[in-house]
C-alpha cells in the first residue's frame, strides 16, 4: 500500500523557478493591496457622501465582493467582462479580481473604523479652518487606516491566498501557476505542491510577523 | 467686532436661541454665564458658522457669517474655538497638532509653523511636550494644547466652551490662568463658563442668559452686585 | 432581456451544482464546527505554551492557499496512500479541517472574551467547571462568536467553489462548463453570482444585525 516514494530531489530542484513565481504572487498581492486601499478610501467616501448615486455604487460594490465567492469575481474580471469585447490577460485579471475583493472588504473595515472616531474630529478640524477633505486627509482617515491596521494585515494574507486563483483563467506566472505546469511535467504533485504550501506559508508568516514589527513603531500613541 | 442681531436658533421643535443682541468690540472680553439649556454654547458654535442660525444675523467685522457667499473656512482662521472636550488629534504629537492646520490651511512652510506652534506651547506652559502624543498628556494639558492650537492660527477672536467642564478640579487652575493671560494680552474673547469668580476677575462684560434669552449684560461688579432681573438673582444664589 | 440558449436541462444542470455547493459547505460546517469547538476549548484549557503544537497545526490551514490544501490531500489519498476515494469525500475532508481550524480562533475569542471575573464568581458559587462552562461560559460566549460563526460558514460556502480542482462540480464549475459550452459567459455568471449572493447577503446582514444587537448590551 504505501509503495509511493518521495522524490524531494527532484521537486526541490525547482525550487528557483517557484521562488520566481512566488515573487509574481507577492507582486499581484502589493499591487492589489495598494490599488484596493485606495477604492476603499474612494467607496468609503461615496458612502459617507450624501449622493444617493454614490452610496448606491459603493453599498453594490461591497456587497458584492462579500457575498460572492473570491474566484467568481475574477471570472466576472475575465470572462463576463470579455463579453463585451474587452480581453484581458490572465494578470491583469487576476489583479482585478482581488483588487475588487480586497477595496471591498477593506471598505467595510474602513465604515467600522469610522465609527470609532468621533465626529468632534472633524468638527475640530472644520473650526480651524480646515475644509472638509482637509478633515478628512489630515484627521480622519489617518486614525481610520491605524484603526484598521489589523483586518487589512489580514486582507493581505488573503490578497496572497487568492493569487492561487489566477491558475484557473490561465496565470502561469504566480508561484500557484508556476507549481501547476512544473508539476505536469514532472507528476510529483504532492512534492511539489507541499513545496509551494511552504512557500506560501512563509510569506504569510513573514506579512504577519513584519505587519506587527510596523505597528510597534507606528502607533506609538 | 462681532455683531450679533436677533439671532435665532432650533433644533428641531426646541428653540435655543430666542432673538439674541450682543455686540463684542475689540480688545473686548464678554462672558456668558447661565443654567445648562440657556442656549450660551450654541451661541459660540454659530457665531463660527459650525451651526447654522434661523433667523438673525452674526457679523465678524462685517461678514455675515451665515450669508452664502461668505467663505466659513477662510472666515473660521480669524476666529478660534475651544470646546469643553479638547478634541485632540491622538495620531499626531502635541507640535503636529499645532503645525497642522497652520500648514494645511494657511500654507505655512514646515520651519515657520514650527517656530510659531513651539512660541504658543511655550505660551500655554506646554514648551517640554512637543514630541509627546496627546492621550500622554493630562486632561488640562490637552486643552491648554487646544488653546495653543487655536492661537497658532493668528486668530482675531476666540471663543472658549466651557472648556473647564470635563476638567478634574485639581487641573481647572492651569487652564484659567492660561485664558486669564490671554485676557490680559488683550485678546478678544468670549467665554462660556461655571467659574464665577473666575468671569468676575476675567471680564470686561458679563452676560446672563436664560432660556435662550440673554436676560442681563453688564460689567462684572454690576452684574454680580446687583443683579436686576429676577431670573440673575435666583441663578447666582444657586451656584454660590 | 437575454436572448440564451439555455435549456431546461441546462437549467437542471445549474441547479444540481447548487446543490452540491450547499451540501459540501453543509457537511463541512457542520463536521468543522464540532471539531472547532474541541480545539478552541483545548486551546483555552491547555493555555498557549501546550496547546502551540495545535495551533501551529491549525495556523497551517489558514496561512496555505485552500486549493494548494485540497491538491494535497487528492495527491495524499490517492498517490500516496493510493486509496480509491471520491472527489467528494476529499473536498469534505479538506473544507471540515479549513473551517475547524478558523471556527477554533473564534471559539477561542468568544470564550476569552468572558471576563475571569464573572467565571471565578461561578466557581465560587460552588458552579463545576463544567457548570461554569455551561450556564456562563456558553451564552456569553455565542453571543460573541455566533457573528463571526455566521461569517465563517458563509465563507466556507464562498471558498467551496475551489473543490472543483477535486474534481467535484459544484455550482461555479458547473457555470463554468455551461460558458464553454454555450459561449455567453456575462449571462451565466451572473445567474451563478445571483445563487451565492441570495444565500449569502441575508445572512450576512443577519450576522451582522447580531453583532449590532449584541455588542450594545
Amino acid at each position: 500500500m504505501f509503495d509511493y516514494t518521495f522524490q524531494w530531489k527532484q521537486a526541490l530542484a525547482r525550487l528557483p523557478k517557484m521562488l520566481d513565481g512566488a515573487v509574481v504572487t507577492m507582486e499581484v498581492a502589493v499591487l492589489s493591496m495598494l490599488l484596493g486601499i485606495a477604492l476603499a478610501i474612494l467607496l468609503t467616501l461615496f458612502r459617507q457622501s450624501g449622493s444617493r448615486p454614490l452610496k448606491a455604487i459603493a453599498t453594490t460594490w461591497v456587497e458584492i465582493a462579500r457575498n460572492t465567492p473570491a474566484l467568481f469575481q475574477i471570472y466576472m474580471a475575465h470572462f463576463g467582462i470579455a463579453s463585451f469585447g474587452i480581453h484581458f490577460s490572465p494578470f491583469t485579471s487576476l489583479l482585478i479580481g482581488i483588487t475588487f475583493n480586497n477595496a471591498g472588504y477593506l471598505a467595510e473595515n474602513f465604515r467600522g473604523a469610522l465609527k470609532a472616531i468621533p465626529d468632534t474630529q472633524t468638527r475640530a478640524g472644520r473650526s480651524l479652518g480646515m475644509t472638509p477633505v482637509q478633515s478628512f486627509r489630515y484627521i480622519v482617515m489617518p486614525q481610520m487606516l491605524r484603526i484598521s491596521f489589523l483586518p487589512m494585515t489580514n486582507q493581505m494574507v488573503w490578497a496572497i491566498l487568492m493569487t492561487s486563483l489566477g491558475v484557473t483563467v490561465g496565470m502561469n506566472m504566480d508561484l500557484y501557476g508556476v507549481t501547476q505546469d512544473l508539476n505536469a511535467l514532472t507528476f510529483r504533485t504532492f512534492e511539489l505542491f507541499a513545496i509551494a504550501g511552504v512557500i506560501f506559508y512563509v510569506i504569510t508568516k513573514i506579512i504577519t510577523l513584519g505587519a506587527r514589527l510596523i505597528a510597534m513603531r507606528l502607533f506609538r500613541y | 467686532m462681532i455683531e450679533i442681531q436677533n439671532v435665532r436658533k432650533s433644533f428641531g421643535d426646541l428653540e435655543v436661541l430666542k432673538g439674541i443682541d450682543l455686540n463684542v468690540n475689540k480688545g473686548e472680553v464678554v462672558t456668558v454665564i447661565g443654567g445648562s439649556g440657556s442656549g450660551k454654547s450654541t451661541l459660540l458654535t454659530c457665531i463660527n458658522g459650525l451651526e447654522p442660525i434661523n433667523a438673525g444675523k452674526i457679523l465678524v467685522d462685517g461678514t455675515e457669517v451665515h450669508a452664502k457667499s461668505t467663505d466659513l473656512n477662510k472666515l473660521r482662521q480669524k476666529i478660534g474655538i475651544v470646546f469643553q472636550q479638547w478634541n485632540a488629534f491622538p495620531h499626531l504629537t502635541v507640535l503636529e497638532n499645532v503645525t497642522l492646520a497652520p500648514r494645511k490651511v494657511l500654507g505655512m512652510d514646515k520651519a515657520k509653523a514650527e517656530a510659531i506652534a513651539e512660541k504658543q506651547l511655550k505660551h500655554v506652559g506646554l514648551g517640554d511636550k512637543l514630541k509627546t502624543y496627546p492621550t500622554r498628556l493630562s486632561g488640562g494639558q490637552q486643552q491648554r494644547m487646544a488653546i495653543a492650537r487655536a492661537l497658532a492660527m493668528s486668530p482675531d477672536y476666540m471663543l472658549f466652551d466651557e472648556v473647564t467642564s470635563a476638567l478634574d478640579p485639581q487641573l481647572v487652575g492651569e487652564v484659567l490662568e492660561t485664558l486669564q493671560m490671554l485676557a490680559e494680552e488683550g485678546m478678544t474673547m468670549i467665554l462660556v463658563t461655571h467659574e464665577m469668580s473666575f468671569a468676575r476677575d476675567v471680564s470686561d462684560r458679563v452676560a446672563f442668559f436664560h432660556q435662550g434669552v440673554m436676560a442681563e449684560i453688564g460689567v462684572p461688579e454690576q452684574l454680580f452686585g446687583d443683579p436686576q432681573h429676577v431670573e440673575t438673582q435666583k441663578f447666582l444664589a444657586s451656584v454660590r | 432581456m437575454f436572448d440564451t440558449a439555455l435549456s431546461a436541462n441546462d437549467l437542471i444542470f445549474l441547479a444540481k451544482g447548487a446543490g452540491i455547493t450547499i451540501v459540501v459547505t453543509a457537511i463541512s460546517v457542520a463536521i468543522g464546527t464540532v471539531l472547532g469547538i474541541l480545539f478552541g476549548v483545548i486551546r483555552v484549557q491547555l493555555g498557549a505554551v501546550l496547546s502551540a503544537p495545535l495551533t501551529f497545526v491549525l495556523d497551517i490551514f489558514r496561512s496555505v492557499p485552500l486549493l494548494i490544501q485540497l491538491v494535497l490531500a487528492n495527491a495524499f489519498v490517492g498517490m500516496v496512500l493510493q486509496l480509491q476515494v471520491s472527489g467528494f469525500f476529499v473536498a469534505c475532508l479538506v473544507l471540515s479541517l479549513y473551517t475547524s481550524a478558523y471556527c477554533a480562533e473564534i471559539v477561542r475569542g468568544g470564550i476569552d472574551a468572558v471576563p475571569a471575573t464573572t467565571r471565578r464568581a461561578a466557581r465560587s458559587l460552588g458552579m463545576s467547571w463544567g457548570q461554569d462552562m455551561r450556564y456562563i461560559v456558553l451564552p456569553l460566549a455565542t453571543r460573541v462568536a455566533l457573528p463571526s460563526w455566521i461569517g465563517l460558514a458563509l465563507g466556507v460556502m464562498k471558498d467551496s467553489a475551489l473543490v472543483y480542482v477535486v474534481q467535484v462540480t459544484e455550482l461555479l464549475k458547473s457555470t463554468q462548463i455551461l460558458i464553454t459550452r454555450l459561449q455567453e459567459p456575462m449571462f451565466l455568471l451572473l445567474i451563478c453570482g445571483a445563487f451565492y449572493f441570495i444565500i449569502s447577503f441575508p445572512l450576512a446582514r443577519f450576522g451582522g444585525y447580531l453583532e449590532k444587537r449584541w455588542s450594545n448590551d
